[in-house]
């Protein structure tokens, strides 16, 4: 849920990466906070285990600049991609604005993107989002690696309502600020709508 | 259609002079409003030192997790957390389901005083709350700027 404060001339909009576990949603963020001024970004917080596993959320606060003199500021946040984390997932998908969902290319991992994608779609319904209905977009990672499957495939098989899809290489940033670009896009065009 | 909780002028003040009398009262160090979703809406106190950002969304987070323990054990919520910590303290309420009241207090405050002052600005807040999201469903507080966006403005952000 967008939150518009008048007075301090402020959007503020929340966004979740969502995916399966070890698919790079975090190195995501990482790319996103190594890459952007410091004037534009906050602290970037991680809640992991000792393993660098997201145990909770990742949480990165970004400015996006001015439209129509009003400051957008969009949080990301992502989740725990580990199955047995369900329930905090479905904390933070409340008050979403919009999902990005990230897929990992690698043949052996379709079952877990499979599986993440329902996962992320019941839990949507849980807390009375639609996917269908709101700004969502899709990455496809890891797509250096020698066995990754072909886009054709994974867009049949995680994309069927097409919407807009990356490839990307998350550590050396292909693909990364592409798809925070479409998803922001999509948030601010949904706001628009719904003025 | 997305949700949108608008926050406007007069019911900004409102929040603002609520935070800065329970700042005082309690002898507080700061006070948060926050919303649900981890977004800072006021506060007053000693902010200029803290990262209010990423404590508004840890604490979201707090509650959220809190939350859903509550559901879990069946119990519809725990409706404050308190931290206690060497130095400063962390008390922690819903407010109206909607938002969360922090006040971080030290040893020039006590428990029980920040508990009695927080139970009046609460009262406080839901009423002023109310008005706020009754405005943010019909749009009343003024036209909303949204209108006028143009595709332009949106490909214009992403320009660098």
């Amino acid at each position: 849920m967008s939150f518009i404060n008048y007075s301090s001339r402020e959007i503020n909009c929340k966004i979740v990466y969502y995916g399966p576990g070890l698919c790079g949603k975090t190195t995501n963020l990482q790319y996103i906070y190594n890459k952007t001024n410091p004037e534009a970004k906050g602290k970037m917080i991680s809640l992991a285990t000792e393993t660098e596993r997201t145990l909770f959320f990742d949480f990165l606060p970004l400015s996006l600049g001015e439209i129509r003199g009003f400051k957008t500021r969009f949080h990301l946040y992502t989740v725990p991609g580990q199955v047995f984390y369900d329930a905090s997932r479905k904390l933070i998908l409340k008050g979403v604005d919009g999902v990005v969902y990230v897929g990992d290319s690698q043949m052996e991992r379709m079952e877990a993107n499979i599986e993440s994608l329902e996962n992320l779609s019941s839990n949507l319904q849980e807390q009375g989002y639609d996917l269908n209905k709101l700004p969502y977009v899709v990455q496809y990672n890891k797509r250096d690696l020698p066995n990754a499957i072909p886009m054709a495939e994974l867009e049949e098989a995680l994309n069927p309502t097409k919407v807009p899809s990356f490839e990307a290489v998350a550590p050396k940033g292909v693909g990364v600020f592409d798809t925070l670009k479409a998803v922001a896009k999509l948030v601010l065009t949904e706001l628009r709508k719904g003025s | 259609m997305i949700q949108q909780l608008v926050m406007y002028e007069e019911e900004l003040q409102q929040i603002n002079r609520i935070c800065e009398v329970l700042h005082r009262d309690s002898n507080a160090k700061a006070v948060l409003v926050i919303d649900k979703n981890g977004q800072a809406m006021a506060s007053a106190g000693d902010v200029q030192e803290l990262d209010v950002t990423s404590l508004s969304s840890l604490t979201a987070g707090n509650v959220a997790a809190t939350g859903g323990i509550a559901s879990l054990l069946a119990e519809k919520e725990f409706a404050g957390q308190f931290l206690e910590g060497e130095k400063i303290s962390y008390h922690v309420s819903i407010i109206g389901q909607r938002v969360i009241l922090v006040v971080l207090f030290d040893g020039r405050s006590s428990l029980g005083l920040v508990r009695l002052r927080v139970r009046k600005a609460s009262g406080e807040l839901v009423g002023v709350l109310e008005t706020m999201v009754k405005k943010s469903q019909s749009g009343a507080g003024q036209p909303s700027v949204f209108s006028e966006i143009t595709d332009d403005d949106i490909d214009n952000l992403f320009n660098d």
